[in-house]
């Protein structure tokens, strides 16, 4: 214990030991570079576990009629899909660029909490292998959605506990960590760093890390009632004793609709880095990207009946739920302009990580599109919870998170490994996800226009022409990850040598340390630039 | 018919490039027959056709900067980093458009919640997996019953082991045993509700769909103006049997209707007398 006590500190001459051999080492390690590392291997795994999920979904949607799977198996993928691709790709890989990241970007020794940060990646993997246990459960998984809706959801045989025990694990890693990123913000700064210098990146997470605050108890709440409904006799969510279905997907959407900004928030830091980098100029509206940040957080706890327009809201709910959610087209927009007039009479180049931006730049942007049309309540009572819903969120959790993932992954892969990847490769992965996605996604939209609603295993003939095309599109898509884990392999192992700085355009903390980074970077607070 | 899948989406892909006409019909959010439909339809053509005029914008500006602001037509970047007149101006350009967004959508809404002065009313209740349809009388008793399942050539058809195509079923997924008939050119109301888990009743081309939740009821209202048949699904995940409760809704000319019903009315109470219940509602299957 003193070892690790006096290594935090930093200072001491035993400070400069290297990590523990074995296996060992990632077990009982506090370091927030390897915690980084740990959290990014771990949602890469689930990327391709969550993604093997999504093929099964997409060879069943292939054709009508049905041919891989029975209904109740695809409700679980669907169900399983979702959450696995939010709770363990999407924020844990965004709490690993944080663990890496911001003590980096601000000059500080490590996290804040070492240990409490060793205890949140710990849960996450509890949480998650309980939730993947359920699949070899008598009667199978959750198969109700990731929405996990009042009374339906009460049908879950077997799984439902550890469903929920799973969601508290899985919650409780979130706040924790949070609660680190927060603490090491606000404490471990570099002398000179003021909160109106950070990078984007790290005032991104730093807002999330309150909204996650805010909103995990919430879920964690509303599960607990389904488990008391479920076994303890109460009756919140179940009409015939009292309760109200709707109060669930309140109490859901509550926590639910913040959890999307979770999801972007820190991809909209990502690509604030990525992009001054390769524009070589420095970020356009440095101030009002932070302000936009904190509004979009602001106003994201007063959208959440969006999600339930038809539901029978009164009419004065539904136009306050309209408006409000509108409004955050403007700070988002907001960005999407000072992200373009960043690029802006620059000197372009576009290496793998520029590309991956660009790409979120557009796609993000269509999603953005289809979200302002979802808005708006007369028309939202067709498209809701048709597939141009899921067009839609694919476009900005796929199209945007996961695409501003990449790009930061080849960003500051380097750093990392102190090797620079293949870019041939990198290009490679670009095109084709950036073309198989538009072939995957956009035909979506035209179903749900079309009526084909989500989450059914089959559908009527008009749909199957485009379900085809969709499905050919998804195969795609699933393959070209592989470029992708192949690519990031190759370059931990072997790749040209990289330098400090790595991209001449760069600036910040991070790349005034070697690459790789050193294993305890810091130790004497730099000078802030 | 399932073999040209491929080409007959190129031709599809062709049809679109070529003709508006193809858009409108098939991948396009149909205009539907009813007051809301239509103006659900002006109102998603309307907001598509502002989304691609802000694309244009947007991404023009984005592929200009790429094309010629690369670092081999410009080794030197500029060096600005704000200006407080562009700030200002793409927040309140948003906001006017937002606000040229809102405007329609506000009284579209407003002229849809207009539940008075129905002729005729219908209870539907969700069930896992069918749908229950129940006429009611003016004194707000049910007076006929349908219950409403999947056509039997498309439950042939729909399971791992079938050993018939969906392709050779017309309206795989899309027909019902006993449809629900309603009036055309008089406005009914749908009083949606479910007996289980939570559903949707969802036609398109009524305009609208609503979700039939256990213990609460919610509505809309419909007034077709054509004559026909119209398809629609079950639209929130409700268990297995989800993409299998499908809506099929006829419309007839008033006379016919009142014909149809009248008919059906009888033969509904003469079931009802020989069983001698003592039921209040008067509830019997559709005559064969």
């Amino acid at each position: 214990m003193s070892s690790e006590m006096t290594a935090a500190h930093g200072g001491h001459a035993d400070a400069h030991h290297g990590p523990a051999k074995g296996v060992m080492r990632w077990i009982t390690t506090t370091n927030h570079k390897d915690i980084g590392t740990m959290y990014l291997v771990f949602s890469l795994l689930m990327l391709f576990v969550g993604g093997a999920m999504a093929m099964v979904i997409r060879s069943e949607l292939a054709e009508p009629g049905l041919q891989v799977v029975n209904p109740a198996f695809f409700n679980e993928m669907m169900t399983l899909h979702g959450l696995i691709m939010i709770f363990g790709v999407l924020m844990p890989a965004l709490v690993g660029f944080a663990n890496w990241m911001v003590p980096m970007q601000i000059g500080a020794p490590d996290m804040a909490l070492p240990r409490l940060n060793n205890w949140s990646f710990w849960l996450l993997v509890a949480g998650m292998s309980m939730l993947l246990s359920t699949l070899i459960m008598p009667g199978g998984a959750p198969a109700m959605g990731w929405t996990m809706y009042a009374p339906q959801v009460e049908q879950t045989p077997y799984a439902f506990p550890f469903m929920i025990f799973a969601v508290h694990l899985m919650g409780i890693s979130s706040i924790l960590g949070s609660i680190n990123i927060i603490s090491t913000i606000l404490n471990l700064r570099a002398p000179d760093m003021k909160l109106l210098k950070m990078p984007l990146f790290v005032w991104t997470w730093f807002v999330t890390a309150f909204l996650l605050i805010a909103i995990m108890p919430v879920l964690a709440g509303g599960v607990t009632m389904l488990l008391f409904d479920r076994f303890f006799g109460t009756s919140f969510f179940n009409a015939a004793g009292g309760g109200s279905p709707i109060l669930w997907q309140h109490v859901f959407w509550f926590f639910g609709h913040p959890e999307v900004y979770v999801m972007i928030l820190p991809a909209f830091g990502i690509i604030s880095e990525v992009i001054p980098t390769f524009s070589r100029k420095p970020l356009f509206g440095y101030t009002a990207m932070v302000y936009a940040t904190a509004s979009i957080a602001f106003v994201s706890f007063v959208v959440w009946a969006h999600h339930m327009f038809t539901s029978g809201m009164p009419t004065a709910a539904e136009l306050f739920f309209m408006y409000s959610t509108m409004f955050i087209a403007i700070p988002t927009g907001i960005k999407i302009f000072n992200w373009v007039a960043t690029m802006w009479r620059g000197s372009l180049t576009f290496e793998t990580p520029m590309l991956f931006a660009i790409g979120f730049l557009f796609l993000f942007t269509i999603g953005g599109f289809s979200g302002v049309m979802l808005a708006l309540v007369p028309a939202d009572l067709q498209y809701h919870n048709s597939y141009f819903v899921v067009a839609h969120f694919h476009y900005v959790l796929v199209g945007g998170t996961l695409m501003a993932l990449f790009a930061g992954t080849y960003y500051w892969l380097p750093k990392w490994t102190g090797h620079m990847y293949n870019e041939a490769l990198g290009k490679w992965h670009f095109w084709l996800s950036v073309i198989s996605f538009n072939v995957l996604f956009f035909p979506q939209h035209f179903l749900g226009l079309a009526g084909m609603p989500r989450r059914v295993p089959d559908y009527a003939l008009q749909f199957a022409d485009l379900n085809l095309l969709s499905s050919i599109g998804g195969f795609v898509f699933g393959a070209t990850q592989l470029i992708f884990l192949y690519n990031v392999i190759r370059t931990v192992y072997r790749g040209k040598k990289a330098t400090a700085r790595v991209w001449e355009g760069a600036h910040g903390l991070e790349w005034t340390v070697p690459s790789p980074a050193p294993y305890h970077t810091f130790e004497d607070a730099p000078d802030v630039p | 018919m399932r073999k040209w899948s491929l080409v007959r989406w190129a031709g599809v892909a062709a049809g679109v490039v070529a003709s508006p006409g193809a858009w409108a019909t098939d991948w396009n959010m149909p205009r539907g027959v009813t007051p809301v439909s239509h103006q659900a339809f002006d109102l998603h053509m309307f907001a598509i056709w502002m989304m691609v005029g802000i694309a244009v914008v947007v991404f023009g500006a984005m592929t200009w900067s790429i094309i010629f602001h690369r670092r081999s037509r410009r080794p030197e970047p500029s060096t600005f980093t704000e200006n407080m007149k562009f700030e200002v101006a793409w927040t309140i350009a948003p906001f006017l458009i937002l606000v040229a967004l809102a405007i329609p959508s506000t009284m579209v809404l407003l002229s849809d919640q207009n539940y008075h002065d129905a002729k005729m009313s219908i209870r539907i209740t969700g069930y896992q997996w069918l749908w229950k349809y129940q006429y009611m009388s003016p004194a707000d008793k049910p007076v006929y019953t349908i219950y409403s399942r999947i056509a039997l050539a498309s439950e042939e058809r729909m399971n791992l082991d079938s050993k018939k195509s969906p392709w050779t079923d017309k309206h795989y997924l899309e027909d019902v045993d006993h449809p629900l008939v309603v009036p055309t050119h008089e406005k009914v109301l749908l009083l949606i509700t479910s007996g289980d888990v939570i559903h949707s009743w969802w036609v398109p081309d009524f305009g609208e769909k609503q979700d039939a939740i256990p213990g609460f009821v919610t509505q809309m209202w419909i007034d077709v103006d054509k004559p026909g048949v119209y398809r629609g699904v079950c639209n929130q995940v409700c268990g297995a049997g989800h993409a299998y409760m499908p809506i099929v809704v006829v419309a007839k000319p008033k006379g016919e209707f009142e014909q149809w019903l009248h008919t059906h009315e009888q033969g509904a109470q003469a079931v009802a007398g020989n069983t001698a219940t003592k039921a209040p509602a008067l509830v019997a299957e559709e005559s064969k």
